[in-house]
């Protein structure tokens, strides 16, 4: 008992280890979305929908700026601070025109008439759920701006790399739960 | 055994710790009142900021019953002295029908979250778990400070819902759709209801971020030797709190989102087949229902969410005042986590009169009886923990035992309920009233209590009145089963619950009498909480002072803090845990503190 007790401590940061409850406790949301849709898709009445072409370009988009995070965190781990600003800028930008393209492919759905008002259906759910995806991605975005603004400009030169790692960890994650939305609403109809 | 006593006996375990305080450097920045007091990151002041915030909804939640106990007693009455108070909603002394169901829903929601979930929780997480595990404070202060700030925001969103015009939300607690989701249902559904979904989001961002630092806390910030099988009990149940809290409140956020576009965008999430108001709506497709499975999938848990602080603090105050160890303290850690997992497996039995497919509402019958056997393993274990103790009746120690009487009658009226079959007949009566208002509403009043009378001296270094407790807890006792005893039987007879006049439903009228004694007790028992109120005040400026480091004689690391503890807590090291939490009576000793190294000589039988 004796040395559990010392090995189990400060093996994780605690900002880490908050931010991986916090992604469970995102799943559980979209969880109860997702199950929602199902139990809904079930009964009649149901309206399919058609996702729009655009939401491919996003996902490319998401899955590069993953990329581009890790790049990041391996520049800053290497203390190559030009690259690294450079890499987090990058990867603000492709958050932003990911933000955009989903804002076009729900204008794209909107236009072609699938609205708020009137019969239920996957369109319905496909706004919210991408929508509270979105809000997401943009908290992601204006944190890397506040990163951002702290390469530029900030005073205190720290190499501590727990700030960077917890932001690239959320980045991963709100790129895996697109993958996991994106592939929802393309196989259950 | 005084405690006098206890101190003498053990006077180089204090002086032990007193060699550190004045060898290392004082936790102390220059505080102002500002940020000592109200945007405080000290984890002990959250703590109490939850505790007074909480408190004061328990009184206008109370006073609500109270009113709304008036009706149902009195119906026949007028009482002008209302009308005074609330002008049209109580015209010509009478609780209009919109007051009434405001009454109860607000009665609902304010003791359910701000009182059970914020009050109960948020106060004893905060203060207990870094103290308890020995960290200076928690993982991070600043989301511990908005956690309040985001409870504060809620509360004052739903104050002064109470003030529009159209009064509050009206449609329950639960709040299900369609009367939630379409304005022209009702007067409540109006603004009310607005304020109600808005209050309730900044609840539930309330909530995630405590209980994030709560997990991320009592996992990683645990003090040199504190294995998590030597954290006292009521840390597992935080724990486990914390974890339903973070998975079961997104889930109500989903639903709430969606509720939200059905009621202000137009979609049709819940909606379908509808004419209300002289008008055919247009939405198709939604089922109602669906809103009430994420509902109770979150409804549930919230149940064990309010639940479990209570036990777990139940478990540690019998274990500290009969001076025994805690019976079977990992049959304890594992009933919790038991109740923890089937928490998530049981919504249903909410919903059996809904059109559930009976086939599987016997599964779910299945697993909400099984709860009856952690549950029972739970009683079980805290009256081997009482039995043949050196108890001491502090009136912590009476609020605890009352839990567990309540815990007891409460939880066996859970299986008639659980029972799809006897369900049809008592779903929606009284009997559910008087179920869940014992077991969950007022057991974990009494667990709130009982940690309140116990970590008080650590709170505000002063004690409360014990005489004043004592009437508390006698007066509360017997008061609860006076109210809600009688109700078991109304609810077999099919008196339904939410109904404000029964008087033209004859059969019902022999229950005349019983109703009139029950809104007596109530009030009664409502005055009895007041005093309890004015006795916290006072006793934290005037109470009798705590003289020694260790009034109970416990065990745990709160203990070797100073009486008035600063901001970060030790004024040296954080003591080292050398053993359990529940070494009490072992080889001859009173109690022997965690911080104590084992000795050469010592028995290992715990």
């Amino acid at each position: 008992m004796e040395a559990v007790s010392m090995q189990q401590r400060k093996k994780i940061h605690p900002h880490k280890f908050t931010l991986w409850i916090a992604i469970g406790s995102i799943i559980m949301m979209f969880a109860g979305l997702t199950s929602a849709y199902i139990v809904k898709s079930g009964q009649p009445n149901w309206q399919d929908v058609k996702t729009p072409q655009v939401f491919w370009y996003s996902t490319a988009t998401i899955l590069l700026s993953s990329l581009t995070i890790q790049m990041a965190l391996r520049s800053f781990k290497q203390r190559e601070m030009n690259r690294y600003r450079q890499l987090m800028a990058v990867t603000m930008i492709l958050g932003a025109v990911f933000i955009v393209l989903q804002w076009n492919g729900f204008m794209q759905l909107w236009n072609s008439g699938i609205q708020f008002k009137g019969v239920a259906g996957a369109g319905q759910f496909l706004y919210v759920i991408f929508g509270l995806h979105a809000l997401h991605v943009l908290g992601g975005a204006i944190a890397l701006i506040v990163m951002l603004i702290k390469a530029f400009f900030g005073q205190t030169k720290t190499y501590a790399s727990t700030g960077i790692e917890v932001m690239a960890t959320y980045w991963h994650f709100v790129d895996i739960l697109w993958i996991y939305l994106f592939v929802f609403f393309i196989w259950i109809k | 055994m005084s405690n006098d006593a206890n101190m003498h006996g053990h006077a180089g375990v204090i002086t032990h710790h007193e060699v550190h305080y004045d060898e290392h450097h004082v936790h102390h920045h220059k505080e102002t009142f500002i940020t000592k007091y109200v945007f405080s990151q000290d984890h002990k002041t959250i703590g109490k900021q939850f505790l007074i915030t909480g408190i004061i909804w328990a009184i206008i939640g109370g006073l609500f019953s109270v009113l709304f106990r008036l009706q149902l007693g009195f119906p026949e009455q007028t009482f002008p002295i209302l009308e005074t108070f609330f002008g049209k909603w109580a015209k010509g002394g009478v609780i209009q029908p919109e007051f009434y169901y405001a009454l109860v829903t607000i009665h609902g929601t304010v003791l359910v979250f701000f009182v059970l979930t914020a009050g109960l929780s948020g106060t004893f997480a905060n203060l207990l778990i870094p103290l308890q595990i020995g960290a200076r404070d928690m993982a991070s202060p600043f989301l511990n400070m908005l956690s309040y700030w985001f409870f504060f925001i809620a509360s004052v969103i739903m104050f002064s819902s109470l003030f529009v015009h159209t009064g509050p939300a009206s449609g329950g607690w639960t709040s299900y759709p369609p009367l939630s989701a379409l304005h022209q249902a009702g007067q409540g559904s109006k603004i009310g209801m607005d304020l109600w979904l808005v209050s309730m989001a900044m609840f539930i961002v309330s909530s995630l971020l405590g209980g994030l630092n709560y997990i991320a806390t009592i996992l990683n910030m645990r003090t040199k030797g504190m294995s998590m099988t030597r954290m006292p009990l009521t840390m597992w149940a935080i724990l486990f709190t914390a974890i339903l809290g973070v998975l079961s409140f997104p889930v109500l956020l989903s639903g709430a989102i969606l509720l939200l576009f059905d009621r202000n965008l137009g979609t049709s999430f819940y909606l379908s087949d509808i004419y209300v108001a002289g008008q055919i709506l247009p939405n198709e497709g939604g089922s109602a229902i669906l809103f009430q499975h994420l509902f109770w999938f979150f409804g549930h848990p919230e149940v064990y969410i309010i639940l479990l602080p209570a036990m777990g603090m139940v478990s540690e105050i019998l274990s500290v005042n009969s001076r025994k160890p805690i019976f079977g303290y990992m049959a304890m850690v594992g009933s919790l986590f038991a109740i923890c997992i089937l928490a998530f497996l049981v919504w249903a039995h909410h919903m059996f009169v809904t059109g559930l497919n009976p086939f599987l509402g016997a599964f779910f019958v299945l697993l909400t009886l099984l709860i009856a056997v952690p549950s029972a393993i739970k009683v079980f274990n805290w009256l081997t923990t009482l039995w043949r103790g050196n108890i001491r009746f502090t009136p912590a120690t009476l609020f605890a035992i009352g839990f567990v009487s309540l815990f007891i009658s409460g939880g066996l009226t859970g299986l008639f309920l659980g029972n799809s079959t006897i369900d049809i007949h008592l779903h929606d009566t009284k009997f559910v009233v008087a179920h869940f208002h014992i077991v969950m509403g007022v057991a974990s009043m009494f667990g709130m209590f009982a940690g309140i009378y116990q970590w008080f001296p650590k709170m505000f270094g002063r004690f409360l009145n014990h005489t004043l407790g004592y009437i508390h807890f006698w007066v509360t006792m017997v008061g609860a089963y006076l109210i809600f005893w009688p109700m078991h039987y109304e609810g077999l007879a099919g008196v339904p619950r939410r109904y404000l006049d029964l008087r033209d439903w004859h059969s019902f009228n022999k229950f005349d009498d019983l109703n009139k004694m029950i809104t007596v007790v109530s009030i009664i028992v409502f005055a009895v909480q007041l005093m309890f109120v004015f006795n916290f005040f006072y006793s934290i400026f005037k109470g009798r002072k705590v003289r020694t480091q260790n009034p109970w004689g416990s065990n745990t690391l709160e203990w070797t803090t100073p009486i008035n503890p600063g901001h970060g807590n030790w004024p040296g090291e954080i003591p080292e845990v050398h053993r359990w939490a529940y070494d009490y009576a072992k080889d001859g000793r009173e109690f022997i503190p965690q911080a104590e190294p084992v000795g050469a000589n010592e028995s290992k039988d715990h």
